[in-house]
């Protein structure tokens, strides 16, 4: 009886093992003509049950299918995504390694949070964008975000109270960037840091800020339930998922993009055979049905850029988040 | 009538009920894991749901995180070690039912009235919601300061120990959650440059090792305990209606606390429990019972956390808002099945509404049964030679620290906690203070630092809005209270007994 229990016991602590244990343990790569030729790992920076997480599932999945080997999602959360992010970049470079890579990459470095930056991966295919957009309670007076951009204009700094997310955080960089480019100094709005999106859109809808600059998808079940308003998108193009709601430029004709982003990358210096395998793959699993009902489902962007051009959209962002965290007081380096 | 015809014909879907029965199965497995919380048991589930229908997807979540929460007690009550921060804080009393050959009882008590509990929670979710929906959206973060702050006060009173060192391990349990950047200002503090502390201390590691780990640890250091009688298990519902007609005055007071606090987004499970008990203590004709093996704590305890679980999905259902970590995650599994939050969920999709209503009282009720096979099973440890116990319990807390973030350094802070937990024991400062300040810490700093950006400074806010006023009237009161009696003593007026430092 005891044995039985004990076992039993044990049993379910190696079955809870056993996948952590299988990527370390697999055996190591002899010079193999074609990749992959047994599983690949998948770092996640962010824990389970989140939207980077839920992204990262389904494009393994749908990599799977396209590459018939598993690829195998880890989640290697801790230090604000500043362990997951590094622990991609010193992976060893065999291509059996890879992850999940989001904006906060560009940003940690510039608050002396990591030395890695960008340049310290490979990139391999950029896969969503979620823009940040403008959101007012229901019964604002703002009915467009013109009004809105005036009225800031015209307070004086600190009066309106904005929030989002963290201090420091990609939603305060939006708020910062879109000030900048109305010529307004960073602080003129003030920011009221909030444990993630759905607390400031709670403290929106009861009255305790006058917008926040979440992404849409965020805000989404507020602006369903009739509680809050989206003005505007801070994207080049308005959301599929979100016809009705205008762009900056097209309404206040200011021309400022930011987003939250994620791709896939590997550690630098990976084969070019793998770069360009995961290059097509990535690109046919973001063609694929799946890959967009998901992404509609969740009201995720549909944005994709291949290995060269998400390089080139991290050289971007890198400067522009960078710009904006000057501007914010919130850069160390 | 014809929807919840329709409700029922989905329900009885076969894959329905085979993801109900798997799912109810495999989250009391791993909720009974020392170190495994109800949390990772549901994000675990996320690429299960991408292939199930949207019913069955709900389902297992639904399922999987009450029975989670559940199992969580089991550990706790045979061998001091909680599954979630929710029953840590009547771990020490059930524990100590165990250790008077009562372990049935304390078992079916959080079997029973968990079960309870959710069903009452999910009344009120059927009957309730959009009132409890307004109620959560008055909520600014000068209530939600005041809130935490009462929170904190039940420090002194669930602990047995002097007031004095439950508010410094309390006080501790503060100083730890300023560890990290996940704080309004977003600096690193107490970080000492190490990447790893960034994110602040967890309250599950802080947990498993404070509890799980000293605990091997006094094994260790201490004579093996005299071996309970050997008997027969008794019945686990046998006693349970009687507590119930008993205690019926504090279960409906968790109960109705529960929900309050449930639909509250952020304050969740984990302060339902420890209000309610704190509360229980407080109201009880017998306080001086608590602590030594008394159910009474356990009924009010047991039966708020469940019923602020399911409480819990009334702003995730009504606003997107998630109340706590497993309806954050379950809010995603609904908008990527097609049932997004929000009034219209109630309106036009109200058959896969009816369907969540029963799905949440079916969880509730298959719980009794399984749950009974469960604590038969669990309830062998207790036969278990010790030196065969504590090994796997310390691999379990490895193995679990390890698989939160696939990163060894949660294991060493497991480790860290596990030796703090043990000191602290030992010299009498009750280690369920120290968690209750590691998880309302942050909860009070954030609220206090972003109210005082919204008013510029100002702190007449946190008094003039009529929820924040009741709450900083009962607060204060609290505080002065102790205070008050001392003065009347010391006056000459009529004897009066002290009653502790927190209403």
């Amino acid at each position: 009886m005891h044995d039985l229990t004990r076992r039993g016991l044990l049993g379910a602590a190696t079955a809870l093992a056993a996948p952590l244990l299988a990527g370390p343990l697999a055996g190591p790569a002899l010079a193999q003509p074609k990749w992959p030729a047994r599983p690949v790992q998948m770092l996640c920076p962010w824990a389970a049950g989140g939207g980077t997480d839920a992204v990262l599932r389904i494009v393994a999945i749908l990599l799977e299918k396209e590459l018939g080997q598993p690829f195998n999602v880890v989640n290697r959360t801790g230090g604000s995504g500043v362990v997951g992010h590094a622990a991609i970049a010193a992976a060893p470079a065999d291509g059996y390694t890879l992850g999940i890579i989001t904006a906060e990459i560009c940003m940690l470095h510039w608050q002396g949070l990591t030395e890695v930056t960008y340049k310290n991966y490979t990139p391999l295919g950029l896969m969503n964008n979620d823009p940040p957009g403008i959101q007012v309670n229901i019964n604002s007076p703002y009915k467009d975000v013109k009004q809105l951009a005036d009225a800031i204009k015209a307070s004086t700094p600190g009066k309106f109270k904005a929030s989002g997310t963290g201090q420091g955080g990609i939603w305060h960089l939006a708020l910062a960037g879109w000030l900048g480019a109305m010529g307004l100094k960073a602080d003129h709005v003030r920011w009221v840091p909030s444990n993630g999106a759905a607390p400031a859109m709670q403290d929106l809808a009861a009255n305790g800020l006058d917008f926040t600059t979440c992404s849409v998808p965020e805000a989404r079940a507020m602006l369903d339930a009739g509680r809050a308003r989206s003005l505007a998108v801070m994207a080049p193009e308005r959301l599929s998922a979100f016809p009705n709601i205008p762009t900056l430029k097209e309404a206040m004709g200011v021309d400022y993009n930011s987003g939250a982003w994620r791709g896939i990358a590997g550690p630098p210096g990976l084969p070019a055979a793998v770069v360009s395998t995961m290059d097509a793959a990535l690109g046919k699993v973001f063609a694929s049905q799946e890959y967009k009902d998901f992404l509609n489902a969740r009201g995720f962007g549909m944005v994709y850029a291949d290995a060269a051009g998400f390089g080139e959209h991290m050289a971007k962002a890198d400067v522009s988040l960078g710009d904006a965290m000057k501007a914010a007081g919130l850069a160390k380096v | 009538m014809s929807e919840l015809y329709e409700a029922i014909r989905l329900v009885a879907a076969p894959d329905v009920v085979i993801a109900i029965v798997a799912s109810a199965i495999y989250g009391l497995v791993v909720g009974s894991m020392p170190g495994l919380s109800a949390t990772m048991a549901t994000a675990l589930l996320v690429p299960v749901t991408f292939w199930l229908s949207p019913i069955a997807a709900i389902a297992t979540i639904i399922t999987a995180s009450a029975m989670a929460i559940f199992s969580g007690d089991i550990p706790g009550c045979l061998l001091r070690i909680p599954g979630t921060p929710a029953s840590a804080a009547y771990t020490d009393e059930a524990y100590a039912m165990t250790r008077k050959g009562q372990a049935e009882m304390a078992l079916g008590a959080g079997l029973w009235f968990s079960a309870i509990g959710g069903i009452v929670g999910t009344l009120s979710l059927v009957l309730m919601a959009p009132l409890l929906a307004e109620m959560a959206l008055s909520f600014s973060t000068y209530e939600y300061f005041w809130l935490a702050f009462l929170g904190l006060m039940c420090a002194t009173l669930v602990a047995r120990s002097s007031p004095i060192k439950a508010i410094a391990s309390m006080l501790l349990g503060l100083l730890i959650a300023c560890i990290g950047m996940e704080n309004p200002a977003g600096t690193p503090r107490f970080t000492f440059g190490m990447t790893d502390l960034l994110g602040g201390i967890e309250p599950i590691p802080a947990l498993v090792g404070v509890f799980a780990v000293s605990e091997v640890m006094r094994a260790m250091a201490s004579a093996e305990p005299p071996k309970l009688p050997k008997r027969k298990f008794g019945s686990i519902l046998a006693n349970q209606w009687m507590l119930t007609k008993k205690y019926q005055k504090p279960m409906w007071r968790g109960n109705f606390i529960g929900i309050i606090i449930g639909v509250l987004p952020g304050a969740g499970a984990d302060m339902a429990a420890w209000v309610s008990y704190a509360m229980s203590k407080k109201f009880s004709k017998t306080p001086e019972l608590f602590g030594t093996g008394h159910p009474e704590g356990l009924v009010e305890a047991g039966a708020s956390n469940n019923a602020s679980l399911a409480s819990g999905w009334v702003p995730a259902l009504l606003f997107g808002i998630p109340g706590d970590t497993i309806t954050a995650i379950a809010i995603g599994v609904l908008y990527m099945k097609g049932l997004n939050p929000g009034p219209t969920l109630f309106t036009e999709n109200a058959r896969s509404m009816y369907a969540l209503y029963l799905i949440f009282i079916i969880a509730n009720i298959i719980m009794i049964p399984l749950g009974i096979v469960m604590i038969r099973m669990a309830s062998t440890v207790l036969r278990a030679p010790r030196a065969s116990i504590m090994p796997v319990i310390l691999l379990l807390c490895a193995v679990g620290a390890y698989a939160t973030g696939n990163n060894l350094f949660s294991v060493g802070l497991v480790g860290a906690f596990g030796i703090l937990g043990f000191v602290m024991e030992r010299n009498g400062y009750p280690v369920a203070a120290l968690v209750l300040g590691i998880v309302m810490g942050s909860m009070v700093e954030t609220n206090f630092v972003t109210s005082l950006i919204k008013s510029d400074g100002d702190v007449l806010p946190f008094f003039e809005r009529p929820v924040s006023a009741v709450l900083a009237a009962m607060t204060i009161g609290a505080l002065l209270w102790p205070l008050g009696v001392w003065i009347w003593n010391r006056t000459g007026g009529a004897r009066l007994q002290p009653r502790g430092a927190a209403e």
